[in-house]
């Protein structure tokens, strides 16, 4: 067990660097020059020259990327560990940027995963007990226009008829959570509807078919043949092996929002890691695009990893070897 | 002998058909029924209608079970009686246990849910239970999953969680159709032992004459829904009255006839429950018919008198 989990840890530092590496690749051969934009829009080929050099960006590629990976191991010249480089728009390490709008797409995220698996998860657990009944249509005919309407959509109706015609929520503004808890959630309220509207339909859709799958299966008819309660046999026969594959989907969608939903974040203004993507896009701030994609890799790659740990609770079947 | 299970008339509707019309049989306490046929005869699911196991189903007709009338009797009731005082063991052991509980759990499940019994008592009950079919170091097994057992121990295992509450009525639906030859002979010593030991009343449902000619007491032969045949089981080996049995019979390989001529095959398919044939159901694959190509095989439905279905008792033997 602690073998293989040493192995997968490897495997996840593995992934991470050839991810930096060709990430770093696509930016060093990108037109745009860095020292350009480092610099200003004022200086001299000269000056640029002299940035260029001062910022590593003369020497071979491998240099770069070595110095760019040691740094973030192990720290550079006045850029404390962990470094990922400065951005070029504020000239603040790309580390700092990225913690300070942690909390609030970490916020976002787990918000909304607890309220589109909740809600999903009846839904399609519901439909799949009563296949076939008005309920089971009405319900899959609302989760499909609800999977089928994007995320700005959503966000401009929630915004249009909770905020500004009911007043019902403010106008999201985000609050850290140790501040004020309740202005927390009531200002995020908005946004993890929104997020969880569209997960929702789709986990229910998953759920219910694979609730009803697994309602299926013989030994589902041996639970019945031992005289347990219906109730018994939906939840500890059914749902236990029903949920399987919604663990794994649940892990690579809320791994890939930890890293920030940058739509989401930029309908409503949140300081979070997607909107600080959004800006680092337009204004090609390398650095900040680069730590984003590697952030995002990171929780990508950890959320499979703690997937396959938690699957191994779940189904016996599979060991590590 | 008063009847353990007394089913009268039974008829099982789903939407798309009916697939169980007019099946009466009874079982009795330290006996065996073994009902044959092929697949779509409708054996199975006259013994889910017993164990009131269909959902989207009519059953109508009667099954008076120890004296208590089962057709409409309510979920509660049933679930009371499934699993303590009827079990059911199925064809495929592996994919009727539960992959995500110890075979512990599983057999364990029913004993707490019915004796009522601790979570320790009921752990103590499925080491013995295991023990009792026969499976090698239960103590250490009972917390195996059932993945890691063979195919002939788990039927064991779904044996003992079947007998867990000590029932009077264990149906038995095809327990040796998915194991090795070898494991087969096993597992139907396994039941007859068990059956001699607990005077449990036994309905093995099978498709091959020869499980039964190993343990059953009286045989009733299915085709389309309907009982064709019911006797004792040394009458419908040694002289079979209906040409469908006799079929059977004939399709055997049989070594001790010297053969090594080609089977014997009943030609033709089953029917369709959605549309029956007319008349004698068997009339299409009967080679009475195709001999005396008797009118009245392909207009009407024989009568099930005296343990045949047949316009031309007799003519099979």
């Amino acid at each position: 067990m602690i073998l293989y989990l040493g192995k997968r840890v490897l495997a996840v530092a593995g992934v991470l660097l050839v991810i930096c590496a060709v990430t770093f690749t696509i930016f060093y051969v990108l037109p745009t020059d860095p020292a350009v934009h480092a610099c200003g829009k004022t200086c001299s080929s000269e000056q640029i020259a002299l940035v260029r050099q001062e910022m590593g960006l003369d020497r071979p590629i491998h240099e770069q990327f070595a110095a760019y990976v040691s740094g973030i191991a192990a720290g550079r010249d006045g850029c404390a560990f962990p470094c990922f480089g400065y951005s070029y728009q504020n000239s603040l390490p790309v580390w700092d940027l990225l913690t300070d709008r942690m909390a609030v797409s970490v916020s976002l995220a787990l918000g909304a995963a607890l309220l589109w698996l909740t809600v999903g998860v009846l839904i399609g657990v519901a439909s799949a007990l009563r296949k076939g009944s008005a309920l089971d249509r009405t319900l899959m005919a609302g989760t499909l226009a609800s999977a089928s309407v994007p995320v700005y959509f959503t966000a401009m109706i929630l915004l249009l008829v909770l905020v500004q015609y009911l007043e019902f929520l403010p106008y999201p503004d985000y609050r850290p959570l140790t501040e004020d808890p309740v202005g927390w959630a009531t200002n995020l309220l908005l946004p993890w509807v929104t997020l969880a509207s569209l997960y929702a339909a789709m986990y229910a859709r998953q759920t219910r078919s694979s609730m009803i799958e697994t309602m299926g299966q013989p030994y589902i008819r041996t639970a019945r043949a031992k005289g347990l309660h219906e109730r018994t046999v939906v939840t500890k026969h059914g749902m236990r092996s029903a949920l399987t594959p919604i663990v794994t989907i649940f892990g690579m969608d809320l791994g890939g929002l930890l890293a920030g939903a940058v739509i989401t974040e930029h309908v409503f203004g949140l300081p979070g890691i997607g909107q600080l993507t959004y800006d680092a896009i337009f204004k090609a701030d390398q650095p900040v695009m680069l730590g984003v994609t590697l952030l995002a890799a990171f929780f990508i790659t950890v959320a499979n990893l703690v997937v396959d740990l938690v699957y191994a609770g779940i189904d016996p079947r599979v060991r590590y070897a | 002998m008063t009847a353990l299970l007394q089913v009268t008339d039974l008829r099982v509707t789903f939407a798309a058909g009916t697939a169980v019309d007019g099946v009466s049989f009874t079982a009795h306490q330290g006996r065996t029924l073994g009902i044959v046929g092929e697949s779509g005869s409708g054996k199975s699911v006259s013994s889910l209608a017993v164990m009131g196991l269909h959902r989207n189903a009519i059953v109508e007709g009667s099954i008076v079970f120890d004296g208590e009338e089962l057709v409409g009797a309510s979920p509660s009731r049933l679930r009371a009686l499934r699993g303590s005082r009827m079990s059911m063991i199925f064809q495929d052991p592996l994919s009727s246990l539960h992959p995500y509980y110890t075979v512990g759990e599983q057999i364990a499940e029913g004993y707490r849910l019915h004796a009522k019994a601790s979570r320790r008592a009921a752990r103590e009950r499925a080491v013995e239970m295991l023990a009792d079919v026969g499976i090698p170091s239960p103590r250490a097994r009972v917390a195996d999953y059932p993945h890691q057992f063979s195919g002939g121990m788990r039927q064991r295992v779904m044996i003992a969680m079947a007998l867990v509450c000590e029932p009077d009525l264990l149906i038995a639906d095809e327990p040796t159709t998915a194991l090795d030859v070898t494991i087969q002979a096993q597992i139907l010593e396994l039941i007859k032992k068990i059956q001699e030991e607990r005077g449990v009343a036994v309905i093995m449902i099978t498709h091959d004459l020869g499980v039964v000619a190993r343990v059953a007491d009286e045989v009733m032969v299915m085709y389309g829904g309907a009982p064709v045949e019911h006797a004792p089981a040394r009458q419908v080996f040694k002289t079979p009255g209906h040409p469908y049995t006799r079929g059977l019979l004939d399709s055997i390989p049989r070594h001790d006839l010297g053969g090594g001529g080609p089977l014997q095959a009943i030609p033709g398919s089953p029917p369709s429950l959605l549309t029956p044939p007319q008349g004698c159901r068997f009339h299409p694959r009967c080679p009475i018919y195709a001999r005396a190509s008797a009118e009245i095989c392909a207009t009407e439905r024989p009568a099930f008198i005296a343990g045949l279905a047949c316009h031309y008792p007799g003519a099979a033997t």
